[in-house]
């Protein structure tokens, strides 16, 4: 081992030493100034976000085979911290106006986004262990952050009982791995399958048991019963940050297990996937029809998203693998950056005690407020997968992969499951410019910033998908 | 092998009969006149004050917590001291590493007051 | 003993936790069942490792303890914010959102 194999993860540590920083530096901190906190965590995110861009993708792997760092997991780093980052900017002058400034809310923010990196790094079963639970713990905290208010407290107690057993599925699934393979290691596990060594009864059934465990992580149905409550219930900027990143980091691993380690097993999985994807796009839609919470109603529409990626992840086994990887990631930058825009425009809506998150609250926000709205307006647009957004694309590039692959039923369903979604997100731009109200929001300079640079870079990416489409096949390109 | 197994089953059938026994000749033997102060629970001779389930304060439970931590990562570092002739000098800066954030934690905890009995 | 005797008692564990997760209402039991699908796993790992000769089996529950030691801190520490407020911890009384 040496220095190498620091520099190997460096986005990572520098994410995650700011955290302990952050950490210890808060505690010296006197009450009224815990801003610098996040000015610190920010700084941090900055750095980690300059590691992962200036860091040279190798095929090799670090400390004795843990950790690889290749293109899909420096591209990943750079998504979570600048996803990270955002997350820092929904959160300051929330928790400032709810008068909940803590410094804690930044290190376990850093924590978590440490784990997820980490997740696109791990090379080992172990590694992909612990990068969940890094990421999970932390997360479970936040969503209880308001510790007066009954609903994140309820929210944090779900979200921790059933992200344990979802946790408790994936051990048990590294176990049954380990049982088939004799090795937890991703090479070791690929060396026994392809040597004829491995015992292809218990990898089945470790490999479906951890498709079960990450598939509450994504929130697919019918694992998805904890999502609704937790980003109801958790604190509006939290519930930003984790739909947006928590997906990325769960399907990062579904990738890297499905591409890396189970193609030996593509045939006996990929019709559960397929299942699930059909399912988790069917159900997410329909039930967001009715709801009229907006906290809901996004909670659904995550859930909705992670039926297109699935569609992707049963791609990931065809000959069209590459592709698949390349028109996931491309899909989770387009989902994230359209998300996060929306939270913030949620962010600002929100009043004191969780209310203003009604739909009826939005009556009239757009005419007062019109930057906001023709923000979430291009923001909806994109989740529905108009063209002209970068959501659009991501829909085109994934269901083109399907048809190359010839999952026509799932590319059948994706289309007409959009179709439907465009209701229920029309209907919030609906409220917001032609309803009478006297909805208030928020005038501060970073959720303005973040709801108009979304909604710009939503635009403007779309204008170059191809160049942005390279840059995520090239990532994936350096996969071993 | 299966006599083997015959001593474990007759030594268990042995060891329950024996206590059993004990107990059965007592509650036939001894003397029964109850009181109010025989009834009490017992607590080394000393009256016992209040109901048997009181709530305890939230410190126990912090100062649990934080032992609680602190004991299962000396896991890591057992194997370490065990086996640190053998690892070397780069071995001995992860643990130093490793002790470093244990003590940030520390330090933590110490400044909210966890460790402070009120 | 065989390998096997292992594997189905960790899987009665397994199934065990799940079932007292799935059924209990009590937040501590649904957590001791959580523990108990943890450890299930546990002892999968260390019959495999014996099994296999291999010690990365061992290394991993190591890892596993601590992390469930982690978890065990966050989610009491969560049941007795909650108590605190509620003075109960009965899940189906926890009903503010829909479910």
């Amino acid at each position: 081992m040496s220095i190498n194999d620091f520099l190997a993860i460096l986005p990572v540590l520098v994410v995650l030493v700011t955290g302990v920083l952050v950490m210890v530096a808060d505690v010296f901190l006197p009450e009224g100034r815990k801003g610098i906190a996040a000015l610190l965590s920010g700084l941090g995110l900055a750095a980690g976000l300059g590691a992962a861009l200036a860091a040279v993708p190798s095929t090799g792997t670090a400390f004795a085979g843990m950790v690889v760092a290749d293109g899909f997991s420096l591209f990943l780093d750079a998504l979570f911290a600048a996803v990270g980052l955002v997350g820092i900017g929904l959160a300051y002058d929330y928790f400032k106006r709810m008068r909940l400034q803590r410094g804690e809310y930044y290190t376990l923010l850093l924590f978590s986004i440490g784990g997820m990196m980490l997740m696109g790094h791990a090379n080992d079963l172990v590694m992909f262990f612990l990068a969940l639970e890094l990421l999970s713990i932390p997360l479970y905290i936040l969503s209880g952050f308001f510790r007066a208010r009954l609903a994140s407290q309820e929210a944090a107690l779900k979200y921790f009982l059933l992200g344990a057993f979802s946790s408790g599925f994936v051990l048990y699934g590294i176990a049954m791995v380990f049982g088939g393979t004799a090795s937890i290691n991703l090479e070791g596990i690929v060396a026994a399958v392809r040597d004829g060594s491995a015992n292809l009864t218990f990898l089945l059934v470790g490999a479906a048991l951890l498709v079960v465990g990450f598939a509450f992580k994504v929130s697919a149905v019918p694992f998805h019963a904890w999502t609704p409550d937790v980003y109801e219930g958790a604190p509006s900027p939290l519930t930003g940050f984790m739909s947006s990143a928590t997906k990325a980091a769960g399907f990062a691993a579904l990738i890297r297990l499905l591409l890396v380690v189970f193609p030996a097993l593509g045939e006996n999985l990929a019709p559960v996937v397929s299942g699930l994807a059909a399912l988790t796009m069917i159900a997410g839609n329909l039930i967001a029809l009715v709801q009229t919470n907006i906290k809901r109603l996004l909670a659904y529409s995550s859930i909705a998203h992670a039926g297109y990626l699935l569609i992707g992840l049963v791609a990931v086994n065809s000959s069209a693998a590459g592709d698949a990887v390349a028109a996931m990631l491309f899909y989770l930058v387009g989902y994230a950056i359209a998300n996060l825009g929306a939270w913030s425009v949620v962010v600002a809506a929100e009043q004191a005690e969780g209310r203003g998150l009604e739909l009826e609250d939005y009556s009239g926000l757009g005419r007062k407020y019109p930057w906001l709205g023709v923000a979430m307006l291009v923001f909806m647009l994109s989740f529905i997968g108009v063209p002209l957004t970068l959501g659009f694309w991501g829909k085109l590039y994934l269901f083109r992969v399907a048809l190359e692959s010839g999952l026509f039923g799932l590319a059948v369903i994706g289309i007409a499951a959009s179709l439907v979604s465009a209701y229920y997100y029309l209907r919030v731009v609906v409220y917001m410019f032609f309803r009478d109200g006297e909805g208030v929001a928020r005038r501060d300079v970073w959720l303005n910033l973040i709801a108009i640079g979304s909604a710009a870079a939503v635009v403007l990416m779309a204008l170059v998908p191809g160049d942005l489409l390279q840059v995520a096949a090239q990532a994936v390109l350096r996969v071993p | 092998m299966l006599e083997q197994w015959m001593y474990i089953g007759i030594f268990m059938v042995v060891a329950m009969m024996l206590p059993s026994i004990a107990i059965i000749i007592a509650g036939l033997l001894s003397p029964r006149r109850p009181n109010p102060i025989k009834n009490s629970t017992y607590e080394c001779g000393i009256e016992t004050v209040g109901p048997g389930w009181p709530q305890f304060r939230v410190q126990y439970y912090i100062f649990g917590l934080v032992f609680l931590i602190f004991d299962v990562e000396t896991v890591f570092l057992f194997p370490w001291a065990v086996a640190y002739n053998r690892l070397g000098l780069f071995a001995a800066v992860e643990a130093a590493l490793f002790i470093a954030i244990l003590a940030g934690g520390l330090i933590y905890a110490w400044k909210k007051g966890a460790l402070r009995w009120l | 003993m065989p390998l096997s005797y292992y594997l189905i008692l960790s899987a009665i564990m397994f199934l065990i936790g799940i079932l007292g997760v799935l059924l209990r209402r009590n937040p501590l039991i649904m957590f001791m069942s959580l523990e108990l699908m943890f450890n299930a796993a546990n002892l999968a790992f260390v019959a495999f490792a014996a099994y296999h000769q291999a010690l990365s089996g061992q290394l991993f529950v190591f890892f596993v303890m601590t992390v469930a030691a982690a978890e065990v801190a966050v989610g009491l520490a969560l049941m007795v914010a909650i108590f605190r407020t509620r003075h109960t911890i009965d899940v189906d009384e926890l009903s503010m959102l829909q479910g």
